[in-house]
């Protein structure tokens, strides 16, 4: 394997609908976007293309990922669609590295869409539904928001987490997003605020949960010759990892912890693990991702994290699954303050704040989540924080963070079955 | 579709700004669209958003996991057990996701204890005739894996108990789906 960079990103504003564009077109406007920051890239030097996208139902056209490929002009080269539910964008992200990393390309550029609006609101809840098992999960009641409120619930009655805590996930994010322009959703919440939204399924209620959307995003992944005749500020892919565990969560093991470097047998004695209150896959890819990228203690190893926050109870259970924290301290991680940008002024009172920023960006909760490009979403937000252009993409400079050298981002599918973990650093 | 507007309004303020009509999918016909002389004007065009409807029948089998389902019609609740390592499933699978070999079929207990829970204000379209209603998984003794089912019997999530003993129930008509069992408080 040779080293991996990422040179340039671009995203379209993820809306809660796109009725004016096709998927073709959203795609183009990430696409262009990305080209257009790094002029030295040719269409020409792009060796070929992965596309992603999560549901055929949304999209009512299969081989979609070939007609966003011809919109942007790179047919006859290599393409192919990648997916996996949730992860779609981060399996799109690392198929990317594996282009280039394998030498098959040495420009490789990965993309994703999805087109939500094109349902009302619960169909698409029906959709996403079906990605659980339709022979026994499904018909009960399939929807989401129970199967992850059923998981916390389970971290509640383990780890005495509190619904306070979770909300203070969501008043973090909906406020990083404040300064995103391509947030979807930029509110100034309180704690308060979000409980007292409506209840979807208890305990989560509507602030504790992201939104559906329209969007598209894009990366463009070279070799390391290409990367700095590109750009002078490449971004180095160093670590990537990749988790599953069993689609249905009532067949989830209960077992032993599987370690990360910095914690010992004795911290989890009566610990039965995964079962539903964790995320084994999330675990087994944040462990691939730090052995290779030589990490062994995360929290001081690493700048900040993008990670994939679809619940604000999944963001608390993956700062745990990334040893950011043991298993059960995620909801004391984030009452403390941890998680928060050091600049920002919540409105909360934190102990410490900055020790690890958590979606600086805004995350999925408020910036949106079109499925099949979250993941690279998440990549083109971490690639302009490490390259410390956040003020050019942004037209603020509010959330630069002033240490940005290495950042994590974290791609999660149902209820935990795929999850990605890819670590990027400052590659000049 | 109906919806249940003592859900949606369960935190909402005496006088709600942010309250609004649900969209709907009915309209009109439409047989003719405005046009431009100036066709450099059509890029200022609003979209066009059409209905387009979608309706499947599947020939679906449940295959190899048929008889868990003849076993609900039956009022036998019916697992699998691993006939080398004797990894017991509450949900039921051919093969043993340990080991790789064939498990056999073995009837469950009627009675377990709740796992985790939730009560669903909000669904996908399929089940927010429903709403709310309760999901729970089911713990067995002897049994390595859990099981998701519906509680009834309940009014809302402070009712509900993690460990509490819930008891099945099954229709007496059978629907040849999962939900042929239901479980409720054991009393
Ligand atoms: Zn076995």
């Amino acid at each position: 394997m040779r080293p991996v960079y990422m040179v340039s990103g671009g995203v379209s504003k993820f809306e809660k609908a796109r009725p004016d564009a096709t998927f073709q077109k959203m795609v183009k406007e990430a696409f262009d976007y990305t080209m257009g920051d790094v002029p030295r890239l040719k269409p020409s030097m792009i060796d070929g293309s992965v596309g992603s996208y999560f549901s055929d139902h949304f999209t009512r056209q299969l081989m979609a990922g070939i007609m966003a490929t011809d919109y942007l002009g790179l047919c006859p080269k290599p393409n192919k669609r990648v997916e996996g539910g949730g992860a779609t964008g981060g399996l799109c992200f690392q198929a990317g590295w594996e282009s280039v990393a394998s030498g098959r390309m040495d420009v490789c550029l990965a993309f994703g869409f999805e087109t939500m609006s094109h349902v009302q609101t619960w169909k698409g809840n029906e959709f996403i539904a079906l990605a659980s098992d339709v022979n026994f999960d499904y018909p009960v009641g399939g929807f989401y928001s129970g199967y992850y409120a059923m998981m916390v619930n389970r971290h509640i009655h383990e780890f005495g987490t509190t619904v306070e805590q979770m909300a203070m996930v969501s008043v973090k994010n909906h406020m990083n997003a404040y300064n995103n322009p391509y947030a979807q959703k930029r509110k100034r919440l309180t704690i308060q605020d979000v409980r007292n939204s409506a209840m979807v399924a208890y305990p989560l209620t509507l602030l504790d949960i992201c939104v559906m959307s329209d969007g598209a995003a894009a990366c463009i992944l070279a070799s390391e010759d290409m990367a700095f005749k590109l750009t002078d500020r490449p971004v180095k892919i160093t670590g990537v990892g990749t988790g599953t565990d069993m689609m249905r969560m009532a067949d989830r093991p209960h077992g032993e912890v599987i370690l990360a470097p910095n914690e010992k047998k004795s911290d989890y004695r009566n610990l039965k693990y995964p079962g539903v209150h964790s995320f084994r896959a999330g675990r087994s890819a944040g462990l691939q991702a730090y052995k290779m990228a030589g990490i062994k203690d995360p929290i001081k190893e690493i700048d900040f994290v993008e990670l994939h926050d679809a619940y604000t109870s999944s963001e608390i259970q993956t700062y745990e699954d990334l040893a950011l924290c043991k298993y059960g301290d995620g909801g004391k991680f984030v009452e403390e303050g941890h998680p928060f940008m050091p600049q920002i002024d919540y409105g909360l009172k934190l102990k410490t704040k900055g020790t690890i920023p958590v979606n600086p960006s805004g995350g999925l909760i408020a910036c949106g989540h079109p499925v099949g490009a979250t993941g690279l979403m998440q990549a083109v937000f971490a690639f302009w924080q490490i390259q410390g252009t956040i003020k050019k993409h942004y037209g603020s400079a509010e959330l630069q963070l002033k240490k940005a050298n290495r950042g994590l981002i974290h791609s999660h599918a149902g209820t935990g079955t795929y999850v990605t973990v890819s670590i990027m650093e400052r590659g000049w | 579709m109906a919806k249940k507007i003592d859900a949606k309004t369960i935190n909402a303020p005496r006088h709600n700004p942010a309250a609004k009509l649900d969209e709907i999918m009915t309209g009109t016909t439409v047989f003719n669209i405005p046009f431009p002389k100036d066709l450099n004007a059509l890029k200022t065009m609003s979209p066009i958003i059409i209905k387009h409807p979608y309706y499947v029948e599947y020939i679906h089998s449940y295959g190899q996991d048929s008889p868990f389902f003849a076993g609900l019609a039956n009022k036998k609740l019916l697992g699998t057990r691993c006939g080398k390592c004797s990894y017991t499933y509450a949900t039921p699978r051919l093969h043993c996701t340990k080991c790789g070999k064939e498990t056999k079929w073995v009837e469950l207990p009627q009675e377990g204890r709740v796992h985790t829970f939730t009560t669903c204000y909000f669904g996908s379209e399929e089940f927010l005739k429903d709403t709310p209603f309760h999901l729970v998984l089911v713990e067995f003794d002897g049994v390595d894996t859990l099981f998701l089912t519906r509680l009834i019997g309940v009014e809302g999530p402070e009712d509900i108990k993690i460990g509490m003993k819930i008891r099945a129930k099954f229709r007496r008509n059978s629907q040849l789906k999962p939900t042929d069992v239901y479980f409720v408080p054991a009393g």
